[in-house]
């Protein structure tokens, strides 16, 4: 089972939902942490993962081999990226901007462009007790953050559980760290930009045909509006976490909710189980 | 004309809140929301529609089924796995136009789609630059940029020298888009072992691409411990904070009634909001 956790608005609460999950399942099953918010991963700083292995992320990207070039600008023409831009007789390539398409090498007429690695992020992987743990980072700098995203997303393994927290909006780095997941969680908190922001992560996972569960998080009176919402779109609210002083006290120390309040642990076990039975039943 | 960016890095530590309260208080300005993706702004200015523009982003291709003689060719090349059975699924597809000019028959159509809109809104505040790029859509960037562009325009023809921007979360593209060139980047942190992870990479970022920086801490009193950390490593990197925000619960309440907290008068947030803009205007040089 592949469970993505997102969230439209960032800072609602992802992470630590994420992350309990995976604690709180850890010990019986063998469970895959994948971090894809890659410009921000903040996962490692609640689990604390021992790191063996770091790889980096390359994008192909065009080098210009001078001796055949013609400075037709056939290149610069194709490219989709402003990517490279042919000025008299010079080839400027913009690797930032490459999307590493392949376009301009396959259709240059001389021959004349070879693909190279660029660097655009890492992925490290290792250990938390018995979670394993991949988690992907962008190079600041870089804007492209799909392919980590899907350079850490290689790692999955099918015959294990995994989790990915994803990055928060919902344009494509979304789309790419959801996508081909078997449910996706959905976390928001009660005020109006929680659930404007939760209506278009809905969107995001419609597109996708994900289905998707909401969990409230600082749940507090206030929470209506949202559970109208949901069963109006007939989307379940499977958790519901109420605010706490002590909860946030305890998430500002990077401490995992279920960690210090083990009375947690069973509601993430239950939520996991009802999580198995909707994906079983295909709702 | 003055260009002033709120970013935060990581998402929820208050960013939009803060902009919606600095939109009280500054004059003669520009509002801007660049967070295109789950845009918010609105819900706290309440705009009404002057102009909507269509956003034309990048190109997507498709192919045409009865033309189409399942050679596979389009399928091996394209490289962001966007094909399968002879069909392209809209969301992958990022628009390179190798399938295009690679299929023998002519069968791939390739069109540039408006794939999000702009708006130039009355506020009882100001004029608002705001956008909504489609759900999983790319080019935020891009969107960004027009967006950008747009309200620059719009300051020199109102006669306006400051813009300020409610920024999108992280440090990819948009936030790149957002940062470029802008006068001043405000940061806004939040007192948590995350908060200050992300704060760390989005100072990097407006270093990187060389743009002036100063931070505030959001609820600094709810963690004093680091929030005292966030205050030394700031010092050490020699960053000025220029305001440091109290917890207060009106906050949450303003904004359920769709206002901003500074509406509160005399509540612990908007006193330091107050103040903290008294700060920036010295940065602004007004
Ligand atoms: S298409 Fe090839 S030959 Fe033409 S300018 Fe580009 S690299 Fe040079
Ligand atoms: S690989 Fe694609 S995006 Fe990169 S420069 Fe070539 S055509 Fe442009
Ligand atoms: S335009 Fe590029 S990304 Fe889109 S389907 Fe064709 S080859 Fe794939
Ligand atoms: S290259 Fe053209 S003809 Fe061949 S499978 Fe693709 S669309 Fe069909």
């Amino acid at each position: 089972m592949k469970v993505a956790v997102a969230s439209g608005k960032g800072g609602t609460g992802k992470t630590t939902v994420a992350v309990s999950l995976a604690l709180a399942l850890g010990g019986s099953v063998p469970i895959q942490f994948l971090d894809c918010d890659v410009e921000e991963p903040n996962g490692h700083l609640f689990l604390k993962p021992v790191y063996t292995r770091e790889e980096e992320v390359t994008l192909l990207v065009p080098e210009i081999d001078e001796n055949k070039c013609n400075y037709c600008g056939t290149c610069a023409k194709i490219c989709n990226f402003n990517a490279i831009a042919v000025a008299g007789r010079k080839v400027l390539v913009f690797p930032e901007l490459c999307h590493g398409c392949g376009a301009c090498s396959r259709f240059c007429p001389e021959g004349a462009i070879r693909e190279v690695p660029f660097r655009i992020g890492v992925v490290a992987s290792g250990r938390a007790g018995s979670i394993e743990m991949v988690e992907g980072r962008l190079d600041i700098g870089k804007p492209l953050a799909p392919p980590v995203i899907k350079a850490v997303k290689k790692h999955a393994q099918p015959d294990k559980d995994v989790i990915i927290d994803a990055p928060p909006g919902t344009s494509c780095p979304v789309v790419a760290a959801i996508n081909g997941s078997d449910f996706c969680l959905l976390v928001t908190e009660p005020t109006p930009f929680g659930l404007y922001d939760l209506k278009l992560a809905v969107e995001v996972t419609r597109e996708l045909g994900i289905p998707c569960g909401v969990i409230i998080n600082r749940s507090t009176s206030t929470d209506g509006d949202v559970e109208k919402y949901c069963y109006q779109e007939g989307i379940p609210v499977v958790l519901k976490i109420p605010f706490d002083q002590r909860y946030a006290a305890c998430y500002a120390q990077g401490h995992p909710l279920v960690l210090k309040f083990p009375e947690w642990i069973p509601a993430f076990k239950e939520l996991w189980q009802r999580i198995v039975g909707m994906v079983k039943k295909g709702v | 004309m003055f260009e002033l960016l709120v970013i935060s890095g990581k998402g929820g530590t208050g960013k939009t809140s803060l902009v919606g309260a600095l939109a009280m208080l500054a004059k003669n300005k520009v509002l801007v929301d660049c967070d295109v993706d789950a845009p918010d702004l609105h819900l706290l200015l309440h705009p009404e529609e002057e102009s909507s523009n269509e956003f034309w982003g990048g190109y997507k291709a498709s192919i045409n089924i009865e033309r189409c003689t399942r050679c596979g060719l389009c399928e091996e090349a394209c490289r962001f796995e966007a094909i399968k059975d002879f069909r392209i699924h809209p969301v992958f597809c990022e628009g390179c136009g190798v399938c295009f000019r690679l299929c023998p028959v002519g069968a791939v159509e390739f069109k540039q789609l408006a794939v999000g809109y702009w708006y130039i809104s009355r506020t009882n505040f100001g004029p608002l630059v705001h956008a909504r790029l489609g759900v999983g859509e790319e080019n935020s960037g891009k969107l960004v940029t027009v967006v950008r562009q747009a309200a620059r325009n719009l300051a020199r023809e109102r006669g306006l020298n400051l813009i300020i921007i409610d920024g999108p979360p992280g440090i990819g593209c948009p936030v790149i888009s957002s940062l470029t060139g802008v006068s001043l980047a405000l940061v806004v942190t939040e007192p948590t072992v995350a908060g200050k992870h992300d704060l760390e990479r989005v100072i990097n970022l407006a270093r990187h691409f060389r743009v002036p920086t100063v931070i505030a801490i959001n609820k600094f009193d709810l963690a004093l411990e680091k929030s005292e950390e966030i205050e030394k490593y700031c010092a050490q990197q020699g960053l000025e904070i220029v305001g440091k925000i109290p917890f207060d619960e009106e906050v949450n309440r303003a904004l359920s009634r769709g206002q901003s907290f500074l509406t509160v008068k005399h509540s612990k947030a908007a006193c330091a909001v107050t103040s903290l803009w008294e700060k920036l205007q010295v940065r602004l040089g007004s």
